[in-house]
């Protein structure tokens, strides 16, 4: 039996849809008609996609500290859902509050905090100074962007991975021991298929971050480290190369759109068909 | 192994926290200085109590934050309600996957494209001021609306369709079932997506670069301008406050559902 | 249910229409005067200083009328000049440095001032730096009138760490022949700053190079952005503003910056120095105009007249510690007892800079300015990640594809497995 719907069921999302078309819809339309018009002439041309092949090395630079900082927060965070997902429920709570709390700190303080610590004449080289070792130089180098998305984005890895481990029945974990799993079958054939979607979720929350950042790489990076959020950002100070900045700006949302649609794949189908 | 993995998860929280805690314990030292520690003194908060251009910025983030959020609540609550009864599968996927945009999006890109249509806009109407308040607002609502949808929606779709059908037998109009039936029990739901909204909205630096004007200053942007200069010592006792608000709203969020929890209990135990 | 709708739709609305509230929330009576200022440009009233605005709305609520400064600061020549062309704000007064004048001027964007509303005018003395009128405040026509008043002016030099430097550095420093080469010294990797600011970060490559910071020669360009891209190796990083902390904390050896900062930065660290490089360097003057957009020019003048009075002269000169263009400051005693406070020779580096070879930046042409930026450009991507980050990335990336595609097969035949159990 179908129920007509009253006025108000039928129009209550209508102030939404307007409002996303508004301010979601056109403003990529923007982007795109940015993209592929000059600068000057403001007719249509491919010169800004052209442009972009000088940026080559940009891509690169980002993708490749992305994919690092992403894998090194997967390998830490983990091992940490893990036994995060082993403590009682009572100390659970607690924790969750604690990985929450950086999340809820702005990420400019973090960053910055770090980079105190971390500078030439920071903390970190203070402190080995006393002990007689040589300073090292950090701020300024890839390592201490790469640490930088490490320490910034690592909390994003670890909540979902953890969401997931909750949610996990135990009892899967004792019928693999029933039968006859030890413990690292247990872990790879067991647990490591069952987290997979917060795994997924997970590397989408720190990869989309870390390859579209500007502040960290300004920061820890010096300036020395271009990444694509940084071109960006430079790009959008002056009217004039608007138009390359959007070129980018679609190319890179783009590549994100595609490989969070691959990764996708990986989570939504059936689980049960991926337990061992 | 246990030890070891207990030390483990120690090691890792002490390592995240390490940078901000010697922040916050700096931000205590008299001489404004990480070379040495001269003595504990409030000296950096008084500044900051002084500094016009920071309380400033506090105000104006939370004006935004406030009319942000309150916005996107009662957009995103009945977005969530038409959603739920919309038969339409295609109009549905649609609205849901246009919705799902900006959280998918990089924010640098919700920022830039915000930024192109206002800067557009404003050039075809010959706006003076196309940047500011306003266009923040536009843009944090915006980015806020995908949340209080997915904190609501869940609620409208385990709600009991036969307690509003018992409402309309009862002789409530449909408005009247909504208001008096349905939104008590989805209340949770929308007070979630409110605090969720305020949160990021205050937390939010990334998308307000872009549409920000120099007239219009958020507590984000205060900070990012102020990394950017000479960092005065009442900058970290602005943190280090900061840091402590929102360890108090988690602890009280917390707290609160526990509360939330015993009520239910109560009521659960007079029926 | 009508009720509803009309409330859903009005509360729509207000939201709507609540930025344009927002925006006319003026009191009615009072003057706004919109002043656009470097960033930490004047002395505003922290650590015991004057608050020249509020003192400014004070002496005009003494003359009777209520005023407001909306005071907003920007942080490069071209930030200011895009916000200015936006025509976002009707600024009255803007304080731009000389080129950005002279291009201001050239667009006819600036006011002529009438003098006679500024008579403390007769207290700008610019002869250390410029003799007669400056070459930027002459407009098309040639014509006599003035355009800008110098704020402040100053000059471009190293700043080094005594403690980290080599001895024959300092040696060299010592007898007056520091070089811009010392900049590019492999010895000093990673303790390098450099300007993070296209036109100042090509001057440093432009002295060092020996060609002029204002040429037109697309080679000369060139050959100074090779330079640049033979430092960035050794750099610790481009940054502006950052180089206070930076060289405060001993973070860095050696920065290149404007004198009147490296005094903020002595109070925090002794063993910070400061000199000028024997190839010459950049002297700037930052001045204060009138946009034609202004809507109360005359209010302006005053507010210019204000700030060359002695004592607000004075408070600015103190706090920004930049070389003062006002002789009533620079020959006034308390003045010179409290930069002599700050550093010991702080009036001859401000002051006496006769024997340094100086050059002023003049207005690009269009084609130098697309250069520019592309040169700038082509500078910032050129990018140096470590080839074992690379690698690690390519093994990453290749560890991924080959996990996800054995994951796929594998669950496509486990699939296909199940599937033929349902169907038995």
């Amino acid at each position: 039996m179908k129920k007509k719907l009253s006025l108000l069921e039928r129009a209550a999302a209508v102030p939404h849809a307007v409002w996303a078309v508004m301010f979601i819809v056109t403003p990529l339309l923007f982007v795109l008609y940015f993209a592929f018009t000059d600068s000057k002439t403001g007719r249509f041309s491919f010169g800004n996609i052209a442009a972009l092949s000088s940026y080559w090395e940009i891509f690169l630079t980002s993708i490749c500290f992305a994919l690092v900082a992403t894998f090194c927060c997967l390998l830490i965070g983990y091992p940490l859902a893990f036994v995060m997902s082993r403590c009682k429920p009572s100390t659970q709570k607690l924790l969750t509050v604690l990985l929450m709390l950086p999340m809820w700190i702005s990420l400019l303080i973090r960053t910055y905090s770090l980079m105190t610590l971390m500078e030439n004449g920071g903390l970190i080289n203070s402190l080995l100074g006393a002990m007689g070792l040589e300073p090292i130089q950090m701020v300024g180098t890839g390592g201490a962007v790469i640490l930088g998305m490490i320490y910034d984005f690592l909390p994003y890895m670890v909540l979902p991975i953890f969401t997931s481990m909750q949610k996990m029945d135990t009892r899967y974990l004792e019928a693999a021991a029933d039968l006859g799993c030890n413990s690292f079958q247990t872990m790879f054939r067991v647990v490591l298929p069952l987290t997979t979607p917060g795994i997924i979720s997970g590397i989408t929350m720190v990869f989309v971050p870390s390859i579209s950042t500007f502040y960290i790489s300004q920061k820890l990076g010096g300036g020395n480290f271009d990444l694509i959020g940084d071109t960006i950002e430079r790009q959008f100070r002056y009217p004039s190369t608007y138009h390359v900045g959007a070129a980018i700006s679609l190319v890179m949302m783009i590549l994100i759109l595609i490989s969070i649609a691959v990764m996708n794949r990986f989570s939504d189908e059936d689980e049960r068909g991926m337990m061992v | 192994m246990k030890l070891l993995s207990r030390i483990y998860m120690w090691l890792v929280f002490g390592l995240l926290y390490a940078p901000i805690l010697v922040l916050v314990i700096f931000s205590f030292n008299e001489g404004g200085s990480f070379a040495e520690y001269t003595g504990v003194s409030f000296y950096w908060y008084g500044e900051l109590f002084r500094d016009s251009a920071a309380l400033l910025s506090l105000k104006n983030s939370l004006v935004l934050a406030i009319s942000s959020a309150g916005i996107s609540t009662v957009i995103g609550t009945f977005a969530a309600l038409g959603l739920d009864r919309m038969r339409n599968r295609y109009l549905k996927g649609a609205i849901n996957s246009v919705t799902n945009i900006p959280m998918m999006n990089p924010d640098i890109v919700t920022g830039v494209s915000m930024m192109l249509l206002f800067v557009a806009v404003g050039g075809w109407l010959h706006a003076t001021d196309a940047l500011g308040f306003g266009t923040m607002l536009i843009a944090h609502t915006t980015f806020s609306l995908p949340y209080v949808i997915l904190s609501v929606l869940p609620r409208f779709s385990q709600f009991d369709k036969s307690l509003r059908e018992a409402a309309m037998d009862l002789g409530c109009t449909p408005a009247q079932s909504f208001f008096k039936v349905e939104l008590p029990q989805i209340l949770p739901g929308v007070i979630s997506g409110l605090i969720m909204a305020f949160t990021l909205s205050l937390d939010d630096f990334v998308i307000s670069h872009f549409v920000s004007s120099p007239d219009f200053q958020t507590l984000p942007l205060y900070i990012y301008n102020q990394t950017a200069h000479e960092v005065k010592f009442s900058m970290y006792a602005l943190c280090t406050l900061i840091i402590i608000a929102i360890l108090a709203l988690l602890l009280l969020v917390n707290f609160a559902g526990g509360i939330g929890d015993r009520s239910k209990r109560r009521r659960g135990a007079m029926q | 249910m009508k009720r509803f709708l009309t409330t859903l739709l009005a509360i729509c609305l207000l939201s709507l229409s609540l930025p344009l509230f927002a925006s006319c929330g003026k009191e009615s009576g009072v003057t706004t005067l919109y002043v656009y200022n470097w960033g930490e440009y004047i002395s505003d009233g922290s650590e015991g200083s004057t608050d020249v605005n509020a003192a400014f709305e004070e002496w005009c609520a003494a003359q009777g009328m209520k005023v407001k400064v909306n005071y907003s600061t920007f942080s490069s020549n071209e930030d200011m000049y895009a916000k200015l062309c936006s025509g976002a704000t009707a600024y009255d007064i803007v304080i731009p440095s000389d080129y950005m004048v002279e291009r201001l001027l050239k667009e006819g964007m600036l006011r002529p001032l009438n003098t006679e509303n500024i008579p403390n005018l007769s207290n700008i003395d610019m002869s250390a730096v410029i003799d007669g009128r400056p070459y930027y405040d002459i407009d098309s026509e040639g014509s006599d009138k003035t355009y800008s008043v110098p704020y402040t002016y100053g000059t471009v030099g190293i700043i080094y760490n005594k403690s980290m430097l080599l001895a024959e550095d300092l040696e060299r420093i010592e007898a007056g022949e520091g070089s811009w080469d010392i900049m590019w010294n492999e010895a000093y990797k990673g303790n390098i700053l450099q300007f993070n600011n296209s036109r100042d970060a090509f001057a440093t490559a432009m002295f060092r190079e020996g060609v002029p910071v204002n040429t037109t020669s697309e080679a000369e360009w060139r050959a100074a952005l090779d330079s640049l891209m033979q430092q960035k190796p050794i750099l610790q990083g481009y940054v502006m503003d950052e180089i206070y902390n930076k060289m405060s904390s001993g973070s860095a050896a050696l920065a290149p910056y404007y004198a009147g900062d490296f005094f903020t930065m002595y109070e925090d660290n002794e063993d910070l120095g400061f000199f000028y490089p024997k190839e010459g360097t950049n002297v700037f003057v930052d001045a204060m105009c009138v946009p034609t957009a202004s809507k109360n020019p005359e209010l302006a003048e005053l507010y210019i007249n204000f700030m060359l009075s002695p004592e607000i002269a004075r408070a600015n000169a103190e706090y920004i510690c930049y070389a003062s263009p006002n002789r009533a400051v620079r020959e006034d005693a308390e003045y010179i007892a409290t930069m002599e406070e700050l550093h010991p020779d702080a009036m001859s580096i401000l002051y006496d800079t006769a024997d340094v070879e100086m050059q002023f930046y003049e207005n690009l042409g269009e084609e130098q300015l697309v250069l520019l930026n592309s040169l700038w450009e082509e500078l910032k991507i050129e990018s140096s990640i470590g080839s074992s980050i690379m690698i690690i990335a390519c093994i990453i990336a290749g560890a991924a594809v080959g996990f996800g595609i054995f994951y796929y097969i594998r669950r496509r035949k486990r699939k296909r497995y199940t599937d033929t159990l349902w169907e038995d």
